[in-house]
């Protein structure tokens, strides 16, 4: 049982000794109803409705003309039947797993790495580092697209400019969204770089609770540090681990705005990840029901990782709450 | 004299990372402060030889910038306000009442913040469109209400448990009712870490995108993540105005991020903000 718990039985029986009036203990009973209705209400209203909704529409034929009309014609399971054999579809489901697998276990291995130099660095350094990648953390992610987007500007990029000043080869004038893997390739970094601060720093503060001793005796056991990592501190990490890996995977999964503001809200269909493929085919063609299908699929997969996710935080915060 | 030069090597190596990690940020705001020659160099200027205010003068000069920086703190400030009201009540619940139901709420709280907004936004649309409020501040207001509450009502619980029961408890037997108590010794002393949650709704509501994108179609009633596409046309892009008006639309947030991210950090990983 923890703090909490105890505080607040402490509290129920210093109220008991009043023991009022029957009015006032059933006022007592529903004062902690009274606080969390109006922020449920708010949250079933605006994202539970609407998740309903969306399976709703999934099953429907929702054009452009039952726009106007505001009521779709249901048609049972046909737009999950035709997304599911559209080869088009099939290929944004592959890229959006390929892209999610690279950009999570980038980001994940990069942050880890961070996070162990955290520890061993000296202290100044270690303020620098954190700092700076803070800083990286704070800036929001349309400006963040913006300047990469410049970086990699094909005419007066810097990028291009050090590619071929640092003799990898002639990159003068390369536009990088003409080949959809160095187009991802632009995507991955700044996806990587915008998750590397959070994903760091929360790791750093989660190996700062490893207790010393323990590494100490087995160091003193003659561990090598790759056996002390993954014998004495993932374990201890891993609740954390699980957790930063689903979040990742979630947001991954779901990228839309990078995509979106890098290529000038006009990506190529080679670019369609399945968040900005259920975009385009609601909002660009006016399909919604095809649209919300594909989404409907978005959420389906991404609940699976959620359940990974809500399952360790609980775990994590259980003994507050029990 | 080993373990000082490996400490020297792992030094300058998180020195390489931090250069490389901040070039791109220093690379927007040095553009944003070059004259326009020094930005379409086909050798770029790393170093600016002469700042000049021009590039912010013309991106505060684009049409319909005040308009939505006026829009942003409007949105944004009404979600704060009315959100932070609403998490700190549902989050005082969590935190000092065993109540049946309680349980559900708080897996709920979490599970609700995994839902991708990205796939919401067809019915909201929708939603919204049907009842007339496309385009309207108020249907954006709404949607970021419910996108902050959990994560705000996260934190909150995590402040309020951090007060210990005794001191209400001791007010309470000096004759003050519950509310009394909660009001005068809790709420003070939770003060810092609802300002900090304030501000940590306020930069997520801010750099918002998809839902404003889509609901809000007018120029006049856009906000600045959505008028920084304003720079580029089909004659290409301005990049000095583009640098000057990320930098613009940044500032704020960074500022504040930098003031309340180690309130937060704690409860980070136990919502889906990326900052």
């Amino acid at each position: 049982m923890g703090v909490a718990g105890d505080a607040r039985q402490s509290v129920s029986s210093g109220l008991d000794l009043e023991a009022g009036p029957r009015r006032q203990a059933f006022a007592r009973k529903a004062l902690p109803y009274a606080l969390i209705a109006p922020a449920s209400i708010v949250i079933v209203a605006v994202l539970g409705y609407p998740l309903v909704n969306l399976v709703w529409i999934s099953t429907q034929r929702y054009g452009f003309r039952e726009l106007i009309q505001h009521q779709g014609v249901y048609i049972g399971l046909q737009n999950f039947a035709t997304i599911l054999t559209d080869p088009q579809f099939l290929y944004v489901i592959r890229t959006s797993l390929l892209f999610t697998a690279v950009n999570v276990g980038l980001s994940m291995l990069l942050a880890t790495l961070i996070a162990l130099l955290l520890e061993r660095v000296s202290r100044p350094v270690r303020i620098l580092l954190s700092a700076g990648l803070v800083f990286v953390w704070a800036t929001p992610v349309i400006p963040a697209v913006n300047l990469w987007q410049w970086m990699f500007d094909y005419e007066f990029g810097v990028v291009n400019w050090l590619l071929t000043h640092v003799g990898a080869g002639d990159y003068i004038h390369h536009n990088w969204f003409e080949n959809p893997v160095q187009g991802f390739a632009v995507i991955t970094i700044i996806v990587v770089w915008g998750a590397i601060p959070f994903l760091a720093l929360t790791l750093y503060a989660g190996l700062t609770q490893v207790p010393r001793e323990l590494v100490e005796a087995a160091e003193i056991d003659g561990a090598r540090p790759w056996q002390v990592f993954t014998n004495v501190t993932l374990p201890i990490v891993r609740p954390l681990f699980i957790i930063l890996f689903s979040l990742s995977t979630i947001w991954d999964f779901g990228v839309f705005n990078q995509v979106w503001v890098l290529l000038n809200q006009r990506p190529n269909k080679d670019y369609f990840l399945i968040a900005v493929y259920s975009f385009q085919e609601s909002f660009r063609v006016s399909k919604y029901g095809l649209g919300a299908a594909s989404a409907v699929v978005m959420v389906a997969i991404l609940a699976v990782v959620s359940i990974f996710y809500i399952r360790e935080t609980i775990r994590l915060t259980s003994e507050e709450l029990r | 004299m080993r373990r000082t030069a490996t400490r020297v090597f792992l030094d300058g190596i998180a020195i390489l990372i931090v250069l490389v990690m901040l070039f791109p940020i220093y690379w927007m705001v040095s553009t944003a402060l070059k004259p326009g020659k020094q930005i379409l160099s086909l050798t770029p200027v790393f170093v600016p030889t002469q700042l000049t205010f021009d590039n912010f003068q013309s991106a505060i000069h684009v049409p319909f910038f005040w308009n939505d920086v006026v829009n942003s703190l409007i949105i944004v400030g009404t979600t704060v306000v009315v959100s932070i009201v609403l998490a700190f009540l549902a989050a005082a619940a969590v935190a000092r009442f065993g109540f049946r139901g309680r349980a559900a709420f708080v897996v709920m709280v979490i599970a609700v913040q995994m839902v991708p907004l990205n796939a919401l936004v067809i019915p909201i649309y929708l939603l919204l469109d049907r009842v007339g409020q496309v385009d309207s501040l108020i249907g954006v207001i709404a949607y970021y209400m419910a996108v902050v509450l959990p994560f705000m009502i996260w934190t909150l619980r995590g402040f309020v448990t951090n007060v210990p029961v005794d001191l209400e408890e001791a007010a309470m037997i000096d004759g003050a009712t519950r509310v009394g108590a909660f009001m005068r010794i809790v709420f003070p002393l939770v003060a810092p870490g609802l300002v900090a949650t304030a501000i940590f709704g306020f930069i997520q509501a801010w750099n918002e995108y998809i839902i404003a994108y889509v609901l809000l179609s007018t120029s006049s009633k856009q906000t600045l993540t959505i008028w920084l596409a304003s720079f580029t046309t089909q004659h290409g892009t301005d990049w000095g105005g583009l640098m000057a008006g990320a930098t613009l639309t940044a500032l704020p947030v960074v500022v504040l991020f930098l003031i309340v991210q180690r309130y937060v950090q704690g409860s980070l990983t136990a919502g889906a903000v990326k900052g």
